[in-house]
């Protein structure tokens, strides 16, 4: 067997061995990794310092990986030297291993221009994931930290550090930010929005050294000024690792040069990824080096015959919230070069299309990158667009959608963050009969890295998939373009805390009455109440806590807990009502009573006078729980239904939920207080209880579906609070019970909850335990309203 | 001629949020928006819905009773109503010192 030595355990190196395997190839294979990780994402090293992915999410080759296919893996081993004549590499250790053939896959690291103090304790680079578990343990929350370098690293490292906490300044010496990708234009466009997130920018800003005593302080600009910093990214530029190739008398220039089939100027050596020169061109993106990486094995398992003829550099900023485009060549300088410019300053939208001889040369998107591959399409089809001129900005679809995923051949990189290529999509579609590109995600992990190739899995899927159905993204409204499941997680990944941060970053600003209350919800669940109350995002009725009637008077409905009351409460009641001159006293529908007719003024003062908690009957919250008199006096109650009813409704009020939940306690089944078609049901039988959730019995009905039967009152009670805090987490707002669980089956709700791993049991347990301990009782409000929220304001000087 | 009168201190109308304020007879919508105070007659052309209660969009403020919209700047129902409602009628406010004012011609103060 011949021995195959690849140098460089990364993106470029790993993949080019992965194309290998699927020749037969007859190598013995030894990679070396200095990095102590198995291959791993790198691009999404930025989605882990967001918080958006953990590494375990962003390996590509587990160790399992390796060892299937007999690759000797030597991790955390750097090799210092190649002795070209005796066919050996050598690793610092003083180990040495022989090559018949070998691969220099070395990439490139940091460059570190050369300041004065970068060498102090918190300078940091972002390249490695030693790097970013680095800056993850120092970024705590309102530390100042500033980025050197306003490229697509420096923000993603920016944006990144933010959402940690911190206070960042991204300080870039030429006047545009993303100057290599970007126009002046589109750089004012990213800049606004960058900074509308919270990241302030220095422009034009040279830096002349690092200040501190050991550790640093701040920066000192050539402008004199200085700035605090205790944590400093430098993000540069990138300078390919070459000196191992260079002391072996490889042909170097800025990077390892190499020809169109991968090959050194040394027979047996090749090279692959960010560490190559080809034609006077050094990479920085990977779609490249996978492409690379396909002509090398080709070549080395002896089917020379692909060639690499360079590549069209695109690039996409993946910070959420921001999305920028580029493609091909974006400057006008060169002469015959003309472009074609959209811009809607307040949609933050900016378009440029650079044309050279008719042609498509190069393409910047700013805040609408839907078109992307379309450019692309163009820019590297080189086809004549004159004839489409007008429409060039805002293309219409293609005449034939699938014809550019019919172009490709079956080994091409579809997905270059995950490495998936069209065959591999193409055999999961069929093999387990995928439909949406929301499974295809799940199953091949295609587009779920950067995500720039989702239009051409989607145009995949739509060719090959027989009942392909596009992705249905349920948007709130149009103030915010992002379903309910997406903005969960965007709240979660960017540690948003108020409506109107989400409003501001992921929307339009403004909102209105539909996203408003939704977001207020998701915001109220994602952090179990930690988050920032906005009181005007709510709908009137959880500004006073009572319910706007048709008059703009008010209802209240005091919590009367299984429908228990006493005569002292009755009479408190009776008092009120007449008190207030209350119009209408009315016994609900839900085993309560209900004072209609309040002026919004008297709220607090009955609320004080009734000394009563508030029955949340004008809010999407916890309404009741019913209860039948059930063991207690009934001859034919098997089990205890007031006190158990009693105790499900102290353990879930006050809580917030998608819609109004509704719940009742019987003690046989009988039924008396209609259990079976409430969201959640507590159904006693002789000695067990049946819990049954998603009844309904109000514009239509429904039985509600048995979620499990057990034979405590605990357990009971206990599978009641786990469907509902995965109910609370889980159903779009405004989505009762009865869609919900239709929507889920419920098999997978059982799954999911009574049936789930008792770890996930007891975190969604603890989650509901941590939302209860905020939440409170919002009638107490009354000792501390919010500015004239209940008066009628009298002007400070009469009209005379 | 238009007169000033002293209405009520910001504070009393937090940001993005309707306050009412009572002119003799009138009930007037006083808002704090992204682009400043506004105010309209608090009477929703639909059913009378109290604007005031009413949420918030940018300039715009939805009626809590059934949906419609007016824009708090031109009084004009932007939303809900199929063949046209009479506008609400605006007031020019400003802030001064601190304190929201409102402008009342003086014919209309007469009347
Ligand atoms: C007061 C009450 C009627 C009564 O006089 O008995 C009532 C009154 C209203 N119901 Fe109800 N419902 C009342 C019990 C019910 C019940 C019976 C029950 O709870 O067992 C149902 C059927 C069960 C259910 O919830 O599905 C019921 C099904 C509805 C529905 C239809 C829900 C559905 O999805 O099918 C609405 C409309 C909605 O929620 O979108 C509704 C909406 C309303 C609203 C909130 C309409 C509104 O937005 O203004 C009414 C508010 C009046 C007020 O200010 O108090 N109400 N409503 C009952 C108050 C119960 C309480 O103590 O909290
Ligand atoms: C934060 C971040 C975000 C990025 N985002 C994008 C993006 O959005 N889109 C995009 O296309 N690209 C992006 N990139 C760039 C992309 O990650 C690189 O182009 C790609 O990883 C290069 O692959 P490579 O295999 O050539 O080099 P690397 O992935 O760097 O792998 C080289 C490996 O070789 C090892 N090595 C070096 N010398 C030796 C030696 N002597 N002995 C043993 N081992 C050695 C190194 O330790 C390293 O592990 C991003 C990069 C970073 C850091
Ligand atoms: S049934 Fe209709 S009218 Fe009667 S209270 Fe319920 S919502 Fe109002
Ligand atoms: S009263 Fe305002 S919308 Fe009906």
């Amino acid at each position: 067997m011949r021995k195959l030595v690849v140098v460089g355990n990364g993106m470029a190196g790993v993949a080019c061995v992965d194309q290998i395997l699927k020749y037969r190839h007859g190598f013995d294979i030894t990679i070396f990794g200095e990095e102590t990780h198995v291959n791993y994402n790198r691009i999404m090293l930025s989605s882990v310092l967001a918080g958006e992915k953990s590494f375990d999410d962003i390996v590509l080759n587990d160790i399992d990986w390796y060892q299937r296919n007999k690759i000797r893996t030597r991790l955390g081993v750097r090799i210092k030297q190649i002795a070209v004549n005796r066919r050996v590499v050598a690793d610092t250790d003083g180990g040495e291993v022989e090559f018949d053939n070998l691969i220099l896959a070395t990439g490139s690291r940091a460059f570190i221009p050369p300041i004065p103090g970068v060498d102090k304790k918190n300078v940091f680079v972002f390249r490695t994931l030693d790097d970013t578990r680095a800056l993850l343990a120092r970024a705590v929350p309102g530390l100042r930290a500033v980025v050197i370098g306003g490229g697509l690293l420096g923000l993603e490292a920016a944006r990144g550090l933010q959402v940690q906490g911190c206070n960042v300044t991204v300080v870039h010496l030429p006047g545009t930010l993303m100057e290599r990708q970007l126009d002046a234009t589109g750089g004012l466009y990213l800049r606004k929005r960058i900074e509308d997130l919270g990241v302030k920018v220095l422009l034009g800003c040279r830096t002349e050294s690092i200040l501190g005593n050991g550790h640093v302080e701040g920066l000192r600009f050539n402008s004199g000024e200085n700035i605090d910093a205790e944590l400093v990214v430098i993000a540069t530029g990138i300078q390919p690792n070459v000196e191992l190739a260079r002391e072996a008398g490889l042909m170097v220039n800025r990077g390892i040069i190499v020809d169109d089939y991968m090959e050194t100027s040394e027979p047996g050596i090749y090279a692959v990824g960010e560490c190559t020169e080809h034609r006077g061109q050094v990479f920085g993106l990977v779609a490249p080096l996978y492409e690379q990486g396909q002509v090398l094995a080709a070549t080395i398992t002896g089917n020379r015959g692909p060639e690499f003829t360079g590549s069209v550099p695109a690039t996409r900023l993946k910070i959420m919230g921001v999305d920028v485009f580029s493609a091909g060549s974006v400057h006008e300088a060169e002469p015959g070069v003309e472009s074609l410019k959209f811009e809607d300053p307040a949609q933050g939208v900016y378009r440029k299309v650079v044309l050279k001889d008719g042609r498509v040369h190069g393409v910047v998107l700013v805040g609408d990158v839907s078109d992307d591959q379309r450019y692309v399409h163009w820019i590297k089809s080189g086809e004549d667009v004159c004839g489409m001129r007008r429409q060039l900005l805002f293309p219409p679809p293609a005449a034939d959608g699938g014809l550019d995923v019919a172009q490709m051949p079956d080994s091409e990189t579809v997905c270059g963050c995950m490495g998936v290529t069209k065959g591999a999509i193409i055999n999961a579609i069929h093999e387990h009969g995928l439909t949406t590109l929301a499974q295809l995600k799940e199953r091949t992990r295609a587009s779920t890295g950067c995500g720039s190739c989702a239009g051409t899995c989607s145009r995949l899927l739509k060719a090959v998939a027989p009942d392909f159905e596009e992705d249905k993204i349920k948007t709130i409204c149009a103030c915010v373009p992002y379903s309910q499941d997406q903005l969960r997680g965007i709240i979660r990944s960017q540690k948003l805390k108020s409506a109107q941060d989400v409003l501001d970053i992921y929307g339009n600003g403004r909102g209105c009455e539909v996203c408003k209350p939704a977001i207020s919800y998701l915001l109220d669940v994602v952090w179990c109440g930690d988050h920032v109350e906005d009181r005007s995002a709510r709908f009137i009725n959880d500004r006073v806590h009572a319910n706007i009637q048709k008059d703009g008077t008010f209802s209240v409905v005091p919590r009367m807990r299984g429908g228990i009351t006493s005569p002292a409460e009755l009479r408190r009641i009776a008092d009120v009502a007449e008190k207030y001159g209350v119009p209408l006293v009315k016994v609900t529908g839900s085993q309560r009573i209900d004072l209609l007719g309040v002026k919004k003024e008297d709220l607090p003062r009955i609320w004080a006078d009734l000394d009563m908690p508030s029955g949340q009957a004008y809010t999407k919250g916890v309404r009741m729980v019913k209860t039948c008199v059930g063991s207690t006096f009934c001859r034919f109650g098997t089990q205890d239904a007031i006190s158990t009813g009693v105790e499900l409704e102290r353990r879930l009020e006050n809580l917030f939920t998608p819609h109004k939940v509704k719940m009742a306690v019987v003690g046989c089944p009988r039924n008396c207080a209609e259990a079976t078609v409430k969201d959640i049901g507590l159904v006693g039988q002789d000695g067990s209880w049946q819990v049954v959730v998603g009844g309904a019995a109000g514009k239509g009905v429904r039985k509600a579906d048995l979620l499990i039967t057990v034979e405590t009152t605990e357990e009971a009670l206990e599978a009641a609070e786990v469907f509902f805090q995965y109910y609370r987490e889980h159903a779009n707002y405004l989505e009762r019970t009865y869609d919900f669980v239709e929507r889920f089956g419920i098999e997978k709700v059982r799954k999911d909850t009574v049936y789930a791993p008792p770890d996930a049991k007891r975190a969604l347990i603890d989650r509901l335990r941590k939302s209860k301990d905020k939440s409170y009782d919002a009638w107490l409000e009354r000792n501390n309203p919010r500015p004239a929220q209940f008066i009628q304001i009298e002007p400070l000087e009469v009209a005379k | 001629m238009t007169r000033w009168i002293k209405l009520t201190h910001v504070d009393n109308v937090p940001p993005r949020e309707g306050r009412v304020v009572r002119l003799g007879t009138t009930q007037i919508a006083v808002f704090n928006t992204e682009q400043g105070f506004m105010a309209v007659e608090n009477r929703c052309p639909h059913g009378g819905g109290p604007l005031a209660d009413g949420i918030v969009g940018g300039t715009t403020v939805t009626c809590p009773l059934h949906n419609w919209r007016v824009c708090l700047k031109s009084g004009e129902v932007t939303k809900g109503c199929a063949d046209g409602a009479p506008p609400v009628r605006t007031f020019a406010v400003e802030v001064r010192n601190g304190i929201v004012m409102l402008g009342v011609n003086a014919a209309e103060a007469a009347a």
